[in-house]
């Protein structure tokens, strides 16, 4: 272990660093492991269970490891008044995954999220960050298909 | 092409997701020896990709909906006169941008350009009228919080003013926790600047030492134009205040998604590291705040207003309705022809947003919905109201950040309200009882109702432990918390009498509350619906059986016709009534 988080000491070792360390691990490996939450405890001086109590808290922080493609649909007001429901199940249904998993070959994610912030083109959604909206369900699969074809 | 003296392209995040990045990208390499630059946005986020050619002669053309391949971009750098846009007479009318002024026409990253445009003049006059008189312009201008709760900015930063302490704090709360507004985001991707210049001045007048920027990580693009106004602050000194020894300590926090992080305590502990939860006050934060130092925390918006009202906190107050003054961002989204921010005068009407500026079919919308999981919703037949804190609140709704969700009447109100009390069930911090077991009752019964299991004292019980959980609960999220369930049953209750009393769903948006027909006269027998149906509930008859449908709705967006659509309960076909 040890080495694999040394990263850590970019950071400070006070309390109020805590959620910036969970951060940062966080997006190096893309979910905050159990080993991970010991190499946090260690930095910080922190007890196992605090942070464990901290992470849970905070919807950001994941415990399972996100696809190569993570997709987060939004699932805010304007996105939901604009038919979220349905962007969702047809991503579930063409992937075989729902909300919080990834699937089998590790290449897609699926994550609900609040709000993007892109409202105004509602239903939204992204992939790795890149944000597409006025999302349908043609349009939805076109995106799917696309990244599919990078991967093969 | 001589008459082009620069090309901007927006690339906000809005712009982003359009395709600015393509549109961009063409610009550079074909543009020649013509200057590209990427700018913010002017909140028509509805004509993004947004691009605007200044001309020599000192006038602007701007085109919208723009598209990145070459020929089009040709047709652009012609000065093409097809795609041009220009903001609608009755709109351009109603609007008064003073905070926004400089929102997509500059450079957000460039701090020469902020300056050529009258940027840091505010502060440089800060200095001259001395923190006192800072604060005297401030209170005289009337503004008012733009976070929600709308507590006067000139009085709050008296108070941490009058401490004394070794650190005073001052927080910018870029939460934007309401999911559906984004005039923060906004602010921050295209006026960095200006938002840091007006809190610099509130740091002068109160006398904060240390500055935190809570920004929530959904917003990187906001984050990382913030990251670059700072290190250019520091870089030409703007951290040093007169009468200072140390510099200002800034530093960006992101938030990690706790929708109760934007209550004031609650971000002071998420802040100090801990779990995010609120605490009872007093003590308030200007007296003990982050880590026991006197603390104030005021919302991006109101920061990016500080600039303006130090102008001219005259012209400012003349703004405006008599207890609200200035201008307000809107967010607009939802329902309408033209979603996007309008920057307009408090005390406008709400027709005027919903319809003259959000271009809205009059009779096509059933209500607004402000404040977001806070707020309430607001009826068309009371659109005259003017907007301002004080007659919201009348109507049960509230002013909130800005956001403004148009709802069409084709949504369930019930199922709105179900949405709502579903996030707030899960926001609550769970530290006050009736905030946390009673959001969850009230989503538990807005679930049964929408999903077909409501009974008709579902209502009455709604309202009852909806007036409890306001009165039971520490923080403004459990008092507020009912609101959305409890303006739907004071506005929209035969809605809901729909659902509990006579089975069906009035707009069938409720999956089990309506049917799903195929309407053989407008069938062509494609068959494209029978193989599309991921359950098979579609016969070669071409009849849905509604006792296999999901109401995925997959059939309509497929059929070429339009052919199958969601109906009254009891109107479509079942194998099991065999009928
Ligand atoms: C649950 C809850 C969430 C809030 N979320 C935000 C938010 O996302 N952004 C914000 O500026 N204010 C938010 N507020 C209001 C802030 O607590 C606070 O009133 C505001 O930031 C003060 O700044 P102002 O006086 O400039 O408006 C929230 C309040 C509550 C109770
Ligand atoms: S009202 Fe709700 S969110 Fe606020 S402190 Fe109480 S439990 Fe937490
Ligand atoms: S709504 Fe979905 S499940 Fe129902 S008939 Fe259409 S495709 Fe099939
Ligand atoms: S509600 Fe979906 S992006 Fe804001
Ligand atoms: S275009 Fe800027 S907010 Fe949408």
């Amino acid at each position: 272990m040890g080495n694999e988080f040394s990263y850590l000491s970019e950071i400070g070792t006070e309390k109020g660093d805590l959620i910036k360390g969970l951060q940062l691990v966080q997006s190096r490996e893309g979910y905050v492991s159990d080993d991970a939450i010991r190499a946090i405890s260690k930095h910080f001086s922190i007890a196992e269970a605090e942070i464990e109590g901290v992470l849970t808290f905070y919807a950001q922080f994941k415990r399972t490891k996100p696809g190569k493609y993570k997709i987060c649909v939004c699932d805010g007001t304007a996105c939901h008044i604009k038919g979220s429901i349905l962007i969702q199940d047809w991503l579930s249904s063409a992937l075989g995954i729902s909300d919080g998993q990834t699937t089998e070959d590790g290449i897609f994610s699926i994550e609900t999220v609040a709000c993007l912030g892109c409202c105004s083109l509602a239903p939204v959604m992204s992939v790795n960050g890149k944000v597409y909206g006025k999302l349908n369900r043609k349009s939805l699969l076109k995106i799917l298909s696309d990244y599919r074809k990078m991967e093969e | 092409m001589p008459d082009i003296k620069r090309i901007k392209v927006g690339t906000a995040s809005c712009g982003l997701a359009a395709g600015a990045a393509e549109v961009l990208d063409a610009f550079q390499r074909l543009s020649g020896s013509i200057p590209v630059v990427e700018v913010g946005c002017i909140g028509h986020c509805y004509a993004e990709p947004m691009v605007e050619l200044e001309l020599n002669d000192g006038t602007s053309i701007f085109y919208s909906s723009v598209k990145g391949d070459e020929k089009s971009v040709n047709a652009i750098l012609g000065l093409t006169e097809t795609g041009r846009f220009q903001v609608p007479a009755e709109r351009a009318a109603l609007e008064k941008l003073n905070v926004t002024r400089l929102s997509g026409s500059i450079d957000p990253k460039d701090i020469e350009e902020y300056k050529a445009n009258g940027g840091f003049s505010s502060l440089k006059k800060a200095f001259e009228l001395k923190p006192e008189g800072v604060i005297e312009a401030m209170k005289r201008s009337g503004l008012r919080g733009r976070g929600g709760a709308g507590f006067p900015t000139g009085n709050k930063w008296s108070f941490l003013a009058a401490k004394k302490a070794d650190e005073k704090i001052l927080i910018m709360n870029a939460d934007e926790g309401d999911p559906g507004a984004f005039m923060d985001r906004s602010m921050m991707e295209c006026v960095p600047f200006q938002v840091m210049e007006g809190m610099l001045i509130g740091a002068y007048a109160t006398g904060a030492t240390r500055i935190f920027i809570y920004c929530r990580a959904e917003y990187p693009l906001a984050i990382k134009h913030l990251n670059i106004a700072i290190n250019e602050l520091k870089k030409q000194g703007y951290d040093r205040l007169p009468g200072r020894e140390k510099p200002l300590d800034i530093q960006i926090k992101e938030g990690a998604g706790a929708f109760v992080c934007g209550e004031e305590t609650a971000m002071i502990a998420s802040l100090e590291g801990k779990r995010g939860q609120p605490r009872f006050r007093p003590p308030f934060p200007t007296d003990s705040g982050w880590n026991t130092y006197p603390t104030a925390i005021n919302n991006v918006e109101t920061f990016a207003n500080v600039p303006v009202v130090i102008a001219d906190p005259d012209a400012f107050a003349a703004l405006g309705s008599e207890r609200s003054k200035g201008t307000k961002i809107f967010a607009l989204a939802g329902d309408l022809k033209y979603p996007g921010l309008t920057e307009v005068p408090m005390g406008i009407t709400l027709a005027d947003i919903v319809y003259k500026i959000g271009g809205a079919e009059p009779g096509s919308v059933k209500a607004v919905q402000t404040g977001g999981p806070s707020g309430g919703c607001i009826p068309a037949d009371k659109f005259d109201v003017k907007v301002d804190y004080d007659s919201l609140k009348e109507l049960g709704a509230i002013m909130g950040s800005g956001g403004l969700i148009v709802i069409g009447n084709n949504r369930c109100m019930v199922e709105t309200a179900r949405y709502f009390l579903d996030f707030t069930h899960r926001e609550s911090c769970g530290k006050c009882t009736f905030c946390r077991v009673g959001t969850t009752r009230m989503f538990e019964t807005l679930e049964n109702i929408t999903a077909g299991k409501g009974k008709p004292e579902d209502i009455d019980f709604l309202v009852d432990i909806g007036n409890k959980i306001r009165k039971g609960s520490l923080c403004a999220l459990g008092q507020t918390a009912p609101n959305p369930a409890l303006s739907t049953i004071r506005y929209f209750r035969n809605e809901y009498e729909a659902h509990v009393k006579d089975g069906y769903c009035p707009t069938f948006q409720c999956a089990a509350l309506s049917d799903v027909r195929l309407d053989p006269d407008k069938c062509v027998k494609c068959r494209l619906c029978i193989k599309t149906c991921p359950v098979q509930a579609i016969g070669d008859d071409f009849k849905v059986d509604n006792a296999k449908c999901t109401r995925c709705n997959t059939c309509m967006e497929v059929c070429p016709k339009k052919a199958i659509s969601r109906v009254k309960k009891g109107d479509g076909f079942s194998s099991n009534l065999s009928k």
